[in-house]
């Protein structure tokens, strides 16, 4: 194989996430202030929801006290099975579907969302034993779920979201409209 | 060999038969099948002599028929069960059945009537076979299927010759059938449609000798030959006449997922043999009706395919292993199927092929060492006959063609071969060597302890990047061992023998962390991977070929 180019420092290979995803993005989910998401899809349009560097829940050093994948009295995401190349049985999910409960030690309470509509493959159980790979890894290990939009909407679930330019240019207008908010 | 010579096996019994028969627009052969006469020889005379000896016969009376039936020649290949019989009309009157002789006397008027008639009858299509075994059936037809098989420029020595009928054929056939057993069965007699001679087989004993004197030779085989001719035989004119089977039998009549008619020949013997015949009587006519048209032929040319195998490198990391087609639109030049079987098709003169491997690499993985198994279907080869030289000197041409691929032991195989091949898949190891990236500063040191990993396991969620196409599974996979060697402080060379079936990418960098142990947990790490090399699939298949 051919020898690499190579800096001591911080090494500028793109990442996984830069080679194969693209980043999308949902601003104050359900009008609530800085509860942004963010939708890595991959080439094949398959979806992974994460929180956004921005979300409330990893800012001022706040810690999580319990994750609840239980949304309602009928519906608990961990009992979500597919089967078969074809996924059935997922749950499927709209826009504002509530993945998980998220509540910290300060009290704090955080709902997050599908974003998109599509079927729900898997929710990320290792945060459930693990939930510091949330706060450290919010963008690959600390993921919350994978989502596959219907083969003919793959394209257009994107219309409702914002690119990264969109999305840190919302994020911009904040910090100079109004002071942070917690 | 003068085969109009041949003297009809006919019996006294078969008189009746034959005369309701020709008046219901049947031809001369197909009065044959049902007189059961299982002599070949008896279907190959010209059909005008036939027909004018079952005249002659049906119109004779005792004594004629004393003179007539002696033996004009004794052949070898009068091979009828009814050679007894053929005995017996020689004998005086007193040995046949008492029954016939007087209801032949009675009938006589009728039988001449029948005769003007059927005379008639020669021009008509056959109400049974329409015409398959009239003019269908003969030199005409055979310089033409002489011909399809000729311009197909196949390379052969025998062939077999298949026939396939409209499924309209059994419901005419089981038509005339009734029409004969309601005669016969007031003479005391009994027709078993079994006994029936069947219209493919008449056709073959009369086409085989024919195609084979087309061909200047070349032995037809009747029952197994790699080379097929198949006749199809269709006829518009008379689809309708099953579907009256579809509202009496619906069971037998499951409807089809493609386009094609439900009405196949199976369905519709299946349900003639269910339907009672006073239910077939209401729905039918007894005998058929007139066709205007005979059937239509196609001839079709198939040899049966041909598999080569061998074991294939891959050099470059842009190549994909089939070809990328995404809306019509090809997203990559070429692939490795095609580039190795764009020679192999053009030598073996192949309509198409089916190529499989054991296990595949990504478009950006290159394949070292002995390289991978793979297997070809080759789809009717016209040519199908390879030294062992020819096979090298075509292994060569493959080398040639192209410095992306290169493939060695290059063999032709048996079908067999192609599951042996998948066999490896899941139970053989296959090395790797992989170029990793670390976020963090290594030195040497901190790698070394991955020297003494042995086998470890892994749990592999399906991979994000395939689960699009396979189902969500955790698999266990192990990597038996690595051996690492040191680049720089952000890149190390990792290499592994692992367990196949295992994800090498996601060991790396952990999908997620969905595959678990990973490479990043392991050194405490960000790792990515950069770039990966199969060296080696350990599966010892195909044999080697020697240079």
């Amino acid at each position: 194989m051919e020898s690499v180019e190579h800096e001591d420092t911080k090494a500028n290979a793109p990442s996984v996430i830069d080679r194969y995803y693209t980043r999308w993005y949902r601003a104050d989910m359900k009008g609530k202030p800085c509860e942004d998401h963010c939708i890595l899809q991959h080439s094949n349009r398959i979806c992974v929801i994460t929180l956004a560097e921005t979300h409330p829940i990893l800012q001022n050093g706040r810690t999580i006290k319990s994750i609840n994948y239980q949304i309602s009295n009928g519906c608990s995401r961990l009992e979500n099975k597919v089967s078969g190349k074809s996924k059935r049985g997922g749950q499927f999910l709209t826009d504002f579907a509530p993945l998980c409960r998220i509540t910290c030690t300060d009290e704090t309470e955080y709902t997050i969302y599908s974003c998109i509509r599509g079927r729900l493959l898997e929710v990320n159980e290792n945060i459930l034993e693990t939930p510091n790979l949330l706060l450290e890894k919010p963008s690959t290990e600390g993921y919350i779920a994978v989502i596959l939009p219907k083969f003919e909407e793959s394209k257009s679930i994107t219309e409702n979201l914002l690119n990264r330019d969109e999305f840190e240019n919302i994020v911009s207008k904040r910090s100079s409209a109004q002071s942070q908010p917690s | 060999m003068d085969e109009n010579t041949v003297m009809l096996p006919l019996k006294e019994k078969d008189k009746p038969i034959i005369q309701k028969l020709l008046s219901a627009g049947c031809c001369a052969r197909c009065v044959l099948r049902f007189c059961c006469v299982s002599v070949q020889a008896a279907y190959r005379k010209q059909p005008e002599e036939t027909l004018k000896e079952l005249q002659i016969f049906i119109n004779d009376t005792e004594n004629d028929k004393c003179q007539d039936s002696v033996a004009l020649d004794s052949r070898d290949d009068y091979k009828s069960k009814d050679a007894a019989e053929s005995e017996t009309s020689e004998d005086p009157p007193n040995k046949r059945a008492k029954l016939e002789t007087s209801i032949t006397d009675v009938q006589s008027e009728e039988e001449a009537a029948a005769v003007v008639k059927s005379k008639d009858g020669d021009s008509r299509v056959c109400v049974v076979c329409l015409g398959i075994l009239q003019g269908l059936c003969g030199t005409t037809q055979a310089i033409k299927i002489a011909e399809a098989v000729k311009a197909g420029n196949y390379e052969f020595d025998t062939l077999v010759l298949s026939v396939s009928l409209p499924a309209q054929l059994c419901v005419r056939e089981h038509s005339c059938w009734l029409y004969v057993k309601k005669e016969v069965r007031e003479k005391g007699l009994v027709l078993d449609k079994d006994d029936v001679i069947q219209v493919k087989e008449a056709f073959k004993w009369i086409m085989q000798g024919m195609v084979t004197k087309e061909l200047g030779g070349i032995a037809v085989v009747t029952k197994v030959s790699p080379f097929e001719v198949s006749v199809e035989f269709t006829h518009p004119e008379t689809d309708a006449d099953c579907h009256f089977l579809a509202a009496t039998c619906p069971d037998c009549f499951k409807p089809t997922k493609n386009k094609q008619s439900v009405f196949t020949r199976m369905a519709v013997v299946k349900a003639l043999e269910k339907i009672p015949d006073a239910k077939f009587l209401k729905h039918y006519p007894c005998p058929p009706t007139q066709p205007t048209s005979s059937c239509s032929p196609q001839v079709q040319c198939l040899h049966v395919s041909v598999f080569v195998a061998g074991r294939y490198n891959k050099f470059c990391r842009s190549l994909p292993q089939t070809p990328w087609v995404i809306d019509g639109e090809r997203r990559m030049e070429s692939s490795v199927e095609e580039l190795i079987a764009a020679p192999i098709l053009s030598a073996f003169r192949a309509d198409g092929f089916n190529f499989s491997s054991s296990g595949r690499e990504d478009v950006d993985v290159r394949t070292l060492g002995n390289g991978r198994p793979f297997a070809m279907e080759l789809l009717n080869p016209h040519k199908s006959r390879f030294s062992k030289e020819q096979m090298k000197q075509l292994q060569e041409t493959i080398n040639q063609s192209s410095d992306k691929i290169k493939v060695r032991d290059l063999q032709i195989v048996t079908r067999e071969a192609m599951s042996r091949m998948k066999e490896g898949e899941e139970e053989k190891t296959k090395s790797y060597t992989a170029l990793v990236w670390t976020q963090k500063p290594i030195q040497r040191e901190d790698i070394s302890f991955i020297d003494d990993i042995k086998d470890l396991t892994l749990d592999q969620k399906t991979p994000l990047r395939v689960l699009h196409r396979r189902a969500l599974a955790v698999r266990q996979r192990a990597i038996h061992s690595m051996s690492t060697r040191f680049l720089d402080s952000h890149h190390f060379y990792l290499r592994l023998k692992t367990q196949a079936g295992t994800y090498i990418k996601e060991f790396v960098h952990g999908d997620f962390g969905r595959t678990i142990p990973n490479l990043c947990q392991l050194l405490k790490t960000d790792t990515d991977i950069l770039e990966l090399d199969v060296e080696s699939v350990d599966v010892d298949w195909p044999p080697p070929v020697p240079e």
